[in-house]
């Protein structure tokens, strides 16, 4: 087992360093460069720039260096120091924008994940006990049509729906009252309430891929022998079923989280632009739209890095699981 | 590879070719046999295929749609870009086929005219659709003249107002059956145009990361070792970052210089190179699994060049699957367009896709005034149903020996 998780490890520094080399290029892919952005935004509010800084910054950020020293500078910068930059359309360091935000967003993927497991584990073991039934039908087509639908347009829907019947708007995270407020379990409970909009609207195409998967696993178990002998000895039905066949049929729950994750993530961005809630989306897509590179690369290094790792912990949970996994590999 | 397998049996073959003797009628009889099992197996698969039923109504709505591809110009009353400054925000006016005249029930379709007031408060037009006044409609009508396919000159449309315009971009009779938009632009006509581009994206960016994904895939799965473990890690790599981030980054950092069709190949691109890990990943399973069939080993050991063995043997034991995945792929490919798009990193107009059209539904407010702009995203859902109906029809007949 350790050896499988030092293997792990080892696996994911090379994805990890070439996530950032990727997130580097994103931020240097906008034709011209940091430091005469930063002096026509700092001239057009009017304020004057003086030399020294200017300096400072290039040393900073080792401006007229070649491209891989800028590198080295931004990634041990980042490593060393937790400084990611300046984002100059906030005139603040990046790193004071972006923890917040993803920590909303890490806590609605994770929640989206839980709810799709609540609601796929029975559904999906529905689906294959009771194969062929009205029931399975139903649950397969609604799964269909979750697949099928965009997150975005479901958002909107919604949004319509709520805004025509009830007249009220489903955006945000938080009451008005909590947006400004500190942590406490009143805000904790608001964001409760709020949070269920975005994690249904999310939730529902991995919620369909999941119940198909849990579905076509426990049909393969079902048929085997030992369901037969366990079921010729009395074993009540609902207790041999979850007793044995779900049990292995279990193992997709784990191991999808490893792509679950990053389409979670994905979806969450859009929603988040159409719901307007405050988590990376919204800010990513403005940053992008003003090219506010080091604020742009640093929400995409660090929502893909927290992703990678995600996908890691999931290995590393599915091998303890299943020792098949650890052994063949 | 294969060429050191059996010399021997590569000294007997090179014998029997330069005596050019039994060698030829023999390979010929072979590649017959091969013929007629290939072609049983594509027949027990279009058997199996046709029991699928769900399959059977997404491949014919999958034709329906690439028929609407063909023929956008045919089908669509106006073109993508007409409007009419007095008609923004038009609710749809529902078609009639019938019409109670002096002599009965005629077929003699219309729409019903509109009656626009000027709210003062608001600043803005309001639209009662009246049921008095009467706007003919035709069939087959000559209006705008096009191209149909980029060859033939044409001005037939399927259905539309009696009269049109001189100026192609004005719209002078209304007949908006789906309602207009913020700049009066016939919701119908835009969502026609739109599947083409949308449709031709998918099929474009699946192209592209078959090409990609049957190279890879395929040399993963054919040579093993080390080039096998560094393809997985790459694959590995791409599918663990989260995609819409990555592509929202790339996607912005395209010119905003460049032209509209440059944009769309940019992003087809883009699209593509994110894309073609599930198809490597099935393409390096089946080549994993064929390597060590039985019908495998004997073409090489008959001295089959690797080439010709994976030409002849292994792709048309595989085809079937890939082309199942080729089709699962297609949605994806069309869901990630659509989403770009509606975000604004996409396609840009003058180009119409889905995504774009979806753009204008962007904020509560405009789908509250014209809920019927998310009228476009009906055909994407349809569209993108059919198309996994389809993929997994084919996916079940692929294997027509499975349960």
């Amino acid at each position: 087992m350790l050896q499988f998780v030092a293997r792990r490890i080892l696996y994911m520094i090379p994805t990890l360093i070439i996530v950032s080399i990727i997130s580097f290029i994103i931020i240097q892919l906008p034709p011209g460069d940091y430091l005469t952005t930063v002096v026509t935004n700092l001239r057009a509010t009017g304020e004057t720039v003086d030399e020294a800084t200017l300096a400072a910054m290039e040393q900073r950020y080792g401006l007229n260096q070649p491209i891989y020293v800028q590198y080295w500078k931004w990634i041990t910068g980042i490593l060393l120091r937790g400084d990611f930059g300046q984002s100059f359309e906030w005139n603040q360091p990046v790193s004071a924008l972006i923890w917040g935000r993803l920590g909303l967003t890490f806590t609605m993927s994770l929640a989206t994940l839980l709810f799709t497991w609540a609601v796929a584990f029975p559904v999906g073991i529905f689906s294959a006990v009771r194969q062929y039934s009205i029931g399975d039908y139903i649950a397969t087509f609604i799964g269909y049509v979750g697949l099928a639908v965009p997150d975005f347009l479901l958002a909107l829907i919604l949004m319509y729906v709520a805004f025509k019947v009830f007249n009220q708007s489903v955006g945000g995270l938080f009451s008005p009252d909590y947006v400004d407020a500190p942590w406490s379990w009143g805000k904790v409970w608001d964001l409760l309430k709020h949070l269920w909009v975005p994690v249904l609207i999310i939730g529902t195409g991995g919620t369909a891929g999941l119940i198909r998967v849990m579905r076509a696993n426990l049909l393969d178990e079902l048929h085997k022998p030992y369901v037969v002998t366990a079921r010729a000895k009395g074993m009540t039905e609902a207790r041999l079923i979850l007793k044995y066949p779900v049990r292995v049929a279990l193992n997709p729950f784990v191991s999808t989280v490893g792509w679950t994750l990053p389409i979670l993530v994905s979806g969450s961005a859009v929603v988040s632009i159409v719901l307007a809630l405050p988590t990376t989306g919204p800010l990513l897509l403005r940053a992008l739209m003003s090219q506010d590179m080091y604020l742009a690369g640093s929400f995409i290094m660090l929502l893909s890095v927290l992703t990678v790792i995600g996908t890691f912990i999931s290995d590393i949970l599915l091998a303890w699981l299943d020792p098949r996994i650890r052994l063949t590999q | 590879m294969a060429n050191s397998v059996h010399p021997m049996l590569n000294d007997r073959k090179q014998v029997e070719r330069e005596a050019g003797g039994p060698a030829v009628p023999n390979n010929s009889r072979s590649t017959e046999e091969a013929r007629v099992l290939v072609a049983s197996q594509w027949l027990l698969m279009w058997r199996k295929f046709r029991k699928h039923r769900l399959a059977m109504v997404g491949g014919t709505i999958t034709i329906v749609v690439y028929l609407v591809v063909l023929f956008a110009e045919f089908l669509a009353p106006f073109p993508s870009n007409a409007f009419s400054s007095q008609h923004t925000y038009a609710p749809p006016q529902p078609l009639h086929l019938f019409d109670r005249t002096a002599e009965g029930l005629r077929f003699s379709p219309y729409v019903n005219g509109y009656s626009i007031t000027i709210n003062q408060a608001a600043l803005k037009r309001e639209f009662v659709v009246d049921k008095a006044s009467k706007v003919p409609v035709r069939l087959f009508v000559h209006g705008t003249p096009y191209k149909l396919l980029g060859l033939f000159d044409a001005d037939l449309h399927l259905i539309g107002p009696s009269v049109y315009d001189e100026d192609p971009t004005r719209i002078i009779i209304p007949m908006y059956l789906l309602g207009a938009d913020r700049l009066g632009r016939d919701v119908l006509s835009r969502t026609i145009y739109g599947t083409r581009i949308s449709m031709t994206l998918g099929l474009v960016g699946v192209a592209l990361s078959f090409v990609i994904g049957l190279t890879l895939g395929g040399v993963s799965g054919f040579y093993g070792g080390w080039v096998d473990n560094t393809i997985q890690r790459v694959i590995e790599l791409l599918r663990s970052i989260p995609t819409i981030p990555l592509w929202m980054g790339l996607a912005a950092a395209l010119p905003s210089d460049w032209t509209p069709l440059q944009v769309f190949l940019g992003i087809t691109i883009l699209l593509s190179l994110i894309g073609w890990t599930g198809l490597a990943r099935v393409v390096r399973g089946r080549f994993l699994a064929l390597r060590t069939e039985d019908f495998i080993l004997s073409a090489r050991l008959d001295g089959n060049s690797t080439a010709r063995t994976i030409r002849v043997h292994m792709i048309p034991a595989f085809a079937s699957h890939i082309i199942a995945s080729l089709t699962l792929a297609i949605p994806s490919m069309i869901l990630s367009e659509t989403a770009l798009s509606f975000l604004g990193l996409g396609l840009r107009p003058p180009i119409v896709s889905w995504g774009v059209l979806l753009k204008e539904a962007q904020n509560i407010r405009a789908v509250a005034t014209a809920p019927w702009l998310l009228l476009p995203g009906i055909a994407v859902i349809i569209t993108v149903l059919a198309l996994n109906f389809l993929g997994d029809g084919l996916r079940d007949a692929a294997d027509p020996y499975g349960r």
